[in-house]
């Protein structure tokens, strides 16, 4: 899969929550070819920081040759990015890794935190299918994502730490309850490591094909600094987050005792 | 007369172009094929290659750090036989020098993979001793001139190529280093390798890197390579192949200033994935501004 090194241009770059940001982007190259899962890696030119930051693409609209980015300021990187005004050059390298393959069964999407961004994307991509969504986040405010879903989305399930709106608990915890009331077959996750395991490990026991999107370190995003791998646990073999990935069948990432 | 020649001479190796990429941030090559021509470049530098595949460091392996980063891989590879039988095939069709980075744990083990290595589509071993992610081998080479010069000695018996020697910055005197691998028979050095650093999580009270300490690269150790490049030109006849937080043309200038004949660049290549163009171009367009027509009007030029 070609990867484009390109300057994209930012057209939006707005606060939505206390310390998230939506960022649209001028990038052709780009939104022809990405797939849902995959992510760009971004540098503000000239930057006092040295490294790329990957983001995952939460919006494609291949007419307007434009993609979006929803990512919380959570180090120096993203600090940057949000300081950033309209009209100035973001360099892109991407759309990099492998996406979600799509199944042919009813869809269930369950993303935690900023794991959502990807699946925005995904539910777009699924929207025939007629995907149920399930969100989890720490309250009301943080789980701002139905907005970018609904038009997607058959139904949207929501938990809050706090039962500030919906469930109060974790998604895992009301995963089972969805997977009980609704035919799925296929479930796509993105979100922290310990939530994707416990989802993983619920798609294993009720019979459903489970895809993770993974997360790691990564200095280049295309392969050759191997700061991102880790051993496939059903071939054994080394896999690389940027490239083999970031979506993976959950089986190849996670053990299930 | 207006020609300008970017071609230099490393022992056997004939390079069209001065500026290499450099182990263990240019894969094999092929993953450039995106951003840049690789068959234009000077030479690939392989990923360093162990005599048996490597997993390499737990937890943690990549940080960054002010102008640079960390990183502890631990020569993560697939092993210098499945190189040779299904990756060498793949890269051989650039028709450019490929440098082949090796490491191991014995004086032995490194004469015996030169000797696999001592092939058609190979062209040159780059012996690496200042690897400082892992215990066995590496780095306890590289900071002992009669071990460097022993492991130099056994790469040489067991191999027609051009052997360059990959030397660390963490010793007292590297001018003493690199005197003892050229009097063993080395054609060339190339330096540095990374600096030992780390890297600390004061809330965890613990190291960000599984491997406590990593390797420092970057724009962030150019000024320390520089100077320890100047420093081997005026111990060694053979030439350098300088690196340490290449960016940009100019960077590269001073290298060939300082005394090296050649360049590589690192974890530039991270930040800007054709970077190894740039810095070729950049090269040129000094020679061009400069009206010089050939490298040797560079290297080693510095006023003192």
């Amino acid at each position: 899969m070609k990867k484009f090194f390109i300057e994209g241009c930012i057209l939006i770059n707005e606060k939505i929550l206390d310390d998230v940001y939506y960022m649209l982007l001028q990038a052709p190259e780009i939104a022809d070819h990405a797939e849902p899962g995959q992510f760009v890696h971004v540098k503000k030119n000239n930057s006092i920081n040295f490294l790329r930051r990957p983001l995952g693409i939460a919006e494609v609209d291949k007419k307007k040759g434009t993609i979006s980015l929803i990512y919380r300021i959570i180090g120096r990187g993203t600090a940057e990015y949000a300081a950033m005004t309209v009209g100035e050059q973001l360099s892109i390298v991407g759309p990099i890794g492998n996406g979600f393959m799509i199944k042919e069964g009813r869809p269930l999407i369950v993303g935690g935190g900023m794991g959502m961004a990807p699946l925005v994307f995904l539910a777009e991509r699924l929207q025939e299918k007629k995907p149920l969504v399930l969100v989890g986040g720490k309250n009301e405010q943080e789980v701002f994502w139905p907005k970018y879903m609904e038009k997607y989305a058959d139904k949207i399930y929501v938990t809050t730490d706090d039962g500030s709106l919906g469930f109060k608990g974790f998604t895992v915890q009301f995963l089972p309850k969805i997977l009980e009331d609704n035919a799925v077959d296929d479930i796509y996750t993105c979100g922290p490591d310990i939530m994707m395991h416990s989802v993983a490990k619920i798609a294993k026991k009720y019979g459903k094909s489970c895809q993770v999107s993974m997360e790691k370190r990564m200095a280049c995003g295309i392969g050759v600094c191997l700061g991102c791998t880790f051993t496939d646990k059903i071939t054994g073999k080394r896999r690389k987050v940027c490239v083999d990935g970031p979506v993976f069948p959950a089986e190849e990432v996670f053990d299930y005792e | 007369m207006n020609e300008i020649s970017l071609t230099v001479d490393i022992g056997r190796l004939h390079l069209k172009k001065p500026v290499m990429g450099a182990s263990g941030t240019f894969g094999f090559g092929r993953e450039y094929e995106d951003f840049l021509a690789v068959h234009e470049i000077g030479a690939i530098v392989t990923k360093g290659l162990t005599p048996l595949p490597r997993e390499g460091n737990p937890g943690v392996r990549i940080a960054e750090t002010p102008a640079g980063m960390l990183n502890s891989i631990g020569l993560e590879n697939p092993g210098v036989d499945a190189f040779i039988r299904d990756i060498l095939p793949k890269i051989k069709k650039y028709h450019v020098p490929i440098i082949v980075n090796i490491s191991a744990g014995t004086v032995e083990d490194y004469g015996e993979m030169a000797q696999k290595l001592d092939i058609v589509g190979v062209d040159a071993l780059e012996v690496n001793i200042s690897c400082p992610n892992v215990k066995e081998g590496g780095i306890v080479f590289g900071t002992d001139p009669r071990s460097a010069a022993a492991v130099t000695s056994s790469v040489k018996k067991h191999t027609g190529k051009t052997v360059i020697v990959k030397l660390s910055p963490n010793v007292t005197d590297i001018s003493c280093m690199a005197r003892a691998v050229e009097a063993a028979g080395a054609d060339a050095v190339s330096l540095i390798n990374t600096i030992t650093g780390m890297v600390i999580d004061i809330n965890k009270r613990k190291p960000l890197l599984g491997n406590v300490t990593g390797g420092l690269s970057g724009p962030a150790v150019k000024p320390v390579a520089l100077h320890l490049v100047w420093q081997t030109a005026q111990s060694v006849k053979i030439p350098i192949i300088g690196m340490g937080g290449i960016m940009n043309g100019e960077d590269a200038v001073e290298f060939l200033l300082a005394g090296a004949s050649a360049v590589a660049v690192g974890a530039g290549n991270f930040a800007n994935p054709r970077a190894v163009k740039d810095v070729t171009d950049g090269i040129e367009k000094y020679m061009r501004k400069n009206n010089i027509h050939n490298l040797d009007e560079i290297i080693g030029k510095l006023e003192v």
